[in-house]
């Protein structure tokens, strides 16, 4: 009997706010913009039985899918977010590597420190790190005016409002996601094996490729999804580092939803985002099941 | 791998200052005497000033730590009995489609989530406001209070319940005198992160918020899309100092913890 209430009072929570929510927005996908409260059509209307529910399913289409084929904002939009985010978590990984790899390689008594150093960012609010980028990136912002006073440039860099600074954006509010899988994977490891090879004649540089990074595989595979799968559906970076022509889907999915009010639309383009992030997702859960078998 | 190299040691000074010197700019910047946010032009704490009387930027903090306290609540008890049922019910029909729905809201983009539940709570013809904050944040958060829990509960010794069970403890009592108590710090961070989750949260709170229940981020947002403002400087400042002193207290009285478990450990063994 307490069994049951245990399973059932989180299960019922579930099922009420994250099953029922997204069947909803499978069935508005479904259905045509209305000129009406709420602003679809069909509704469903149980007070009239069995013809109400066969009239329901036979005014339920594909309409809005096909619409997403024809025209080109939404492909590119698509097209767009894989981009971003594939170079982003590159790039994210560039940056990460190394610190996950200093943090590895400090002294003992300093780790706690430089572990709470990365942490901490992760607990103050992500749309103030994003806003402190805008001061720094503007036309007459704090990069433009050092570079200006030390004559490097003579006339400011546009880089507000730009694809670089949604890359910049992206790689500083996920960078501890990336760090933290590699230094685990980093820490773990058995210092012999660098001496060992290096004993038998490698150079540092030969021991790292051989030794340390394929050892540290495993963190580098969990950091790049925990940065790419979030960063695919993005919208705070591209809204306000990006520019008019920064094409995100997230972004695309909002403006559908409140400037435009095609809630059918916004529903459509949500379900192909979930179908997919299923693919990476299923391939980091993959990763994750395989690290835990191998470690027994 | 203990080496302290020249590159090691570059790659952390870039890779923090990196990481800390936006912030450390927006701080310095919020004492900025000037309107424009990039000219310096004194020191002066009046933007504070502006900030502490301007009366919409306090209903939306106050707005938002009541959604957060209450989501992360209720959030931490829901997540807790999910991680109990994850780790201990073993096999019931529907448990496939239980750890699906724990572990999908983790990497289900915001704006799908947000949308949902909007179209959820316009179905069911439901009022918009801090209510529907509050479901919303419980839902996503719940289940990484769940995910942190159920981690510290694998390893949890279950022969402690077992002897708490034999002396007479009831089920219940067997949770609350023994289990809950060691597992305490799991739910004691499951907490934290709900709460943080939930000051942080702009997309979800913007889809399921109506009009008199504007969040702090909401509030941040429709400020800062218009571009820098000195106000949103200071109340940055203000998160930060909050949010620093939290986790450096935190993080003393666990370090505490943890040498004081070590100390009776030793006088254990001796």
């Amino acid at each position: 009997m307490r069994r049951l209430a245990l399973i059932a009072v989180p299960y019922i929570w579930l099922l009420a706010l994250f099953l029922v929510p997204f069947l909803i927005v499978l069935k508005i996908s479904l259905s045509d913009i209305a000129m009406a409260i709420p602003p679809y059509t069909p509704t469903l209307d149980l007070t009239e039985g069995w013809e109400g529910l066969k009239d329901f399913f036979s005014n339920l289409d594909f309409d809005n899918y096909i619409f997403l084929t024809t025209d080109d904002l939404y492909w590119k939009a698509y097209l767009s977010s894989f981009k971003i985010a594939v170079i982003a978590t590159f790039l994210t990984l560039l940056v990460g590597y190394p610190i996950a790899y200093g943090m590895a390689a400090a002294p003992d008594h300093w780790r706690p420190t430089l572990m709470m150093l990365v942490i901490l960012p992760f607990w103050t609010s992500f749309l103030i790190r994003v806003y402190s980028w805008i001061g720094i990136l503007s036309n007459e912002g704090y990069l433009n005016q050092l570079l200006l006073s030390l004559g490097i440039i003579s006339s400011p860099l546009t880089i507000l409002n730009t694809n670089v600074a949604v890359y910049i954006g992206i790689v500083y509010t996920y960078l501890p996601f990336m760090i933290l899988p590699i230094y685990a994977a980093l820490e773990r490891m058995d210092g012999s094996l660098l001496e060992a090879a290096e004993d038998l004649g490698c150079s540092r540089i030969t021991a790292f490729w051989l030794v340390t990074f394929p050892l540290s595989k495993n963190g580098i595979i969990a950091g790049c999804f925990l940065v790419f799968i979030p960063t695919i559906g993005e919208f705070v970076i591209p809204s306000l580092l990006g520019g008019s022509r920064t094409l995100m889907i997230g972004k695309v999915l909002w403006e559908e939803f409140f400037n435009n009010r095609d809630w059918p639309v916004a529903s459509a383009v949500a379900v192909i985002l979930l179908l997919l992030l299923i693919i990476p997702i299923i391939l980091f859960q993959r990763n994750e099941q395989k690290q835990r078998e191998a470690e027994g | 791998m203990r080496r302290v190299t020249w590159f090691n040691a570059t790659s952390l000074t870039l890779g923090f200052a990196f990481l800390y010197l936006p912030m450390v700019i927006l701080i310095i910047y919020s004492f900025n005497e000037s309107k424009l946010v990039t000219v310096w032009a004194g020191f002066s704490t009046k933007w504070y000033g502006e900030l502490l009387s301007n009366q919409s930027f306090l209903d939306a903090a106050w707005v938002t730590v009541k959604v957060a306290v209450m989501s992360s609540s209720i959030a931490t008890v829901l997540g807790t009995m999910a991680a109990l049922v994850l780790v201990r019910s073993g096999r019931f029909s529907g448990r496939t489609l239980f750890s699906g729905m724990i572990y999908a809201p983790l990497v289900m983009p915001e704006v799908i989530t947000g949308l949902s539940l909007l179209l959820l709570f316009i179905g069911l013809n439901i009022d918009r406001g801090v209510m529907t904050i509050v479901l919303a944040h419980t839902t996503f958060s719940m289940c990484f209070v769940s995910v942190v829990v159920s981690s510290r509960l694998v390893s949890f010794d279950r022969s402690l319940e077992e002897a708490a069970l034999d002396l007479g403890c009831s089920q219940m009592q067997a949770f609350f005198l023994v289990t809950l108590p060691i597992i305490a710090p799991a739910v004691i961070s499951g907490w934290l992160l709900a709460f943080t989750l939930s000051l942080d949260d702009l997309v979800i709170a913007s889809f399921t918020a109506g009009p008199s229940s504007t969040t702090l981020p909401i509030k941040i947002w429709s400020s800062i899309r218009l571009g820098l403002s000195p106000e949103i400087n200071a109340l940055s400042t203000l998160m930060i100092a909050v949010v620093t002193v939290g986790v450096i207290t935190a993080s003393l009285i666990s370090k505490r913890g943890s040498l004081k478990r070590q100390a009776d450990e030793r006088a254990a063994e001796t």
